[in-house]
């Protein structure tokens, strides 16, 4: 018996979006990325073109974080208090594809950091690194608006990824983006609908759409990882149906969720049947990302070097 | 929804003038106002304006494809005029239409797949227009296997129950509901559901209201294209509304401003 062909068509398919612009290009990065592009489901080839690699961002913070295991502060001891040392690590020793400066340290509660502090961490780092920047602010509306466009013209020309927006902050930081030439984060907290109404509200300040990566907010593995992952599979299964609203790639926020779990962060002595924090906790961090990847996901943001290694050689092996 | 413009039609005084003077100005004005208003297609029809309808058809298309991008639909039911319209034409395009019969299928069929066209087939034949779900839903069928036949792609097939005026036969939309659903599952993927909406409502007081009406009511029961009045808003956001009630797009709070572009 024949056994009959079944998979879809799709008419549509996610953007494709470089990061990072090299000197021909106006800017000064060594090496660039391109993200999106499937035109199929995760792990679908057979039904189109699966599109780009994701990528694999790693955070850097403009303070030492506070609420950090041992275990995961340990790979960066020595650089926790210099961003762009912190950054050229993640990059030479530990293979990140992007770096992620997430500006914890402006917000008002976490040291209340001035736009010239976040400036000059900022240079420091796209001096330091040849790869493309992600510039996170730290989700405090007032103080990003102040900071954030500062930030965006100190890398003008570099093509960055900023983030994020909101349905009720998008306006100052996506002119901003528009007039500096780099590429904006939409965030809408686990809610499709207002996915989809953020993207439009941007795209009416005539952003364009194919500048644009979608944030859902994540969830890690046993914290509600399914409800991202049922967001972003709904995203993708949007995308291909050819909604233009829905089209954009899409990044994680791993690293940090997966911290945050009490089966990460908890000292061996407390929970010695889990094993030791140090397999453990990479581990925890790792699964999450490999199961959010199948779900449809562009970049990655990452934390332990551990869990970085076993998710690249997971992309190198399925993509 | 595709939504199939209907307003560049020599049944009406400004596009017959246009063809009988050559005069292109009121064509390129509805083209532009229909692409703006959202049409996937644009019907082209000579209607009885001219003598030579396959000249006029021809003009009409290169006039429409010199002023827009959006893609034409051929309307006629002789043969050589929506061949004329065919042989000038540069983007994508549906043919409206063949008729239900075996060898009007079979030539239509082939035009179309020369050209890589779609194709519009109605459920009617020598024997007239069938009243009844049966009769009409036995054509479709009919069509579906020239399809296979031909090796036609079925996505590119749209099958047209013909709808009648409320006014000429009441009993008739609620059957069309019952046939929409049924084209639906006669293959995969299945063919497109048709209708030409203005007809519907033709000669009443409420037309607008019962065309609107009976395009929500169709797009439930998986009608997904018309030939319709694009320029009516109220129309194209019932359309988009009732697809976002059957989960066809993501919502959200602007759906209307996200489906319009």
């Amino acid at each position: 018996m024949e056994i009959p062909n079944v998979a879809d068509k799709w008419s549509g398919g996610v953007n494709e979006i470089t990061l990072g612009a090299t000197k021909d290009k106006g800017g000064s990065r060594t090496k660039t990325f391109t993200i999106g592009g499937a035109k199929s489901i995760p792990f679908m080839d057979f039904e189109g073109n699966p599109g780009q690699k994701p990528v694999v961002a790693m955070d850097v913070y403009d303070v030492p974080p506070e609420d950090w295991p041992e275990t995961l502060t340990r790979p960066f001891a020595d650089v926790l208090n210099d961003p762009a040392q912190w950054a050229k690590k993640c990059v030479e020793q530990y293979g990140a594809d992007v770096i992620c400066l997430k500006l914890d340290g402006i917000h008002p509660d976490k040291g209340n950091k001035s736009a010239e502090q976040a400036v000059k961490t900022v240079k420091a780092i796209l001096a330091a690194v040849g790869v493309p920047l992600i510039i996170w602010g730290c989700e405090h509306d007032e103080k990003d608006n102040e900071v954030m466009p500062k930030v965006s013209q100190a890398a003008r020309g570099e093509n960055c990824l900023l983030g994020v927006v909101t349905q009720d902050s998008y306006k100052t930081l996506t002119a901003t983006c528009l007039a500096d030439g780099h590429a904006l984060i939409t965030l809408a907290p686990v809610d499709i609908n207002i996915a989809k109404q953020v993207n439009i509200l941007v795209s009416e300040m005539d952003f364009p759409l194919n500048r644009i990566v979608m944030f859902q907010s994540t969830g890690a593995l046993g914290y509600g990882m399914e409800y991202t992952y049922s967001i972003q599979e709904r995203e993708r299964l949007a995308a291909l149906t050819g909604d233009k609203m829905m089209s954009m790639p899409v990044i994680c926020d791993v690293g940090h969720e997966a911290w945050r779990t009490k089966e990460s962060k908890s000292e061996d002595s407390e929970v010695p049947q889990w094993g030791p924090r140090d397999e453990r906790g990479p581990m925890w961090e790792a699964i999450t990302a490999v199961s959010l990847l199948q779900s449809g996901v562009d970049i990655i943001r990452m934390n332990h070097p551990k869990a970085v290694a076993t998710v690249k050689k997971c992309i190198e092996r399925f993509y | 929804m595709i939504s199939i413009g209907e307003r560049i039609n020599g049944m009406f005084k400004d596009v017959r003038e246009a063809i009988q003077n050559k005069d292109p100005k009121a064509v390129k004005e509805l083209a532009i106002k229909q692409t703006e208003a959202g049409a996937s297609f644009l019907d082209v029809n000579v209607g009885t304006a001219t003598a030579d309808p396959a000249g006029a058809m021809k003009w009409l298309v290169e006039v429409v494809q010199d002023t827009v991008k959006t893609p034409i639909a051929i309307d006629s039911q002789k043969f050589d005029v929506v061949k004329a319209g065919l042989s000038v034409i540069k983007n994508e395009v549906l043919i409206n239409s063949s008729k239900g019969d075996p060898e009007e299928l079979d030539k239509f069929m082939s035009l179309a797949k020369e050209y890589n066209a779609s194709l519009i087939c109605l459920t009617m034949d020598k024997y007239g227009i069938p009243q009844d779900v049966e009769r009409r839903m036995e054509i479709a069928m009919k069509i579906v296997e020239k399809a296979v036949e031909h090796e036609y792609e079925l996505s590119k097939v749209y099958i047209d129950p013909v709808l009648f005026p409320i006014n000429v036969d009441q009993k008739q939309p609620a059957l069309m509901f019952d046939i929409f659903n049924q084209i639906k599952m006669i293959s995969d993927p299945p063919p497109h559901r048709n209708v030409g909406l203005s007809n519907f409502s033709q000669g009443t007081k409420e037309k607008r209201l019962l065309a609107r009406i009976f395009l929500a009511m169709g797009i439930s029961y998986g009608l997904d294209a018309a030939v319709m009045d694009v320029l009516d808003k109220d129309l194209m956001d019932a359309a988009i509304t009732a697809e976002i009630i059957m989960n066809q797009h993501v919502y959200s709070d602007s759906y209307l401003t996200a489906c319009r572009k």
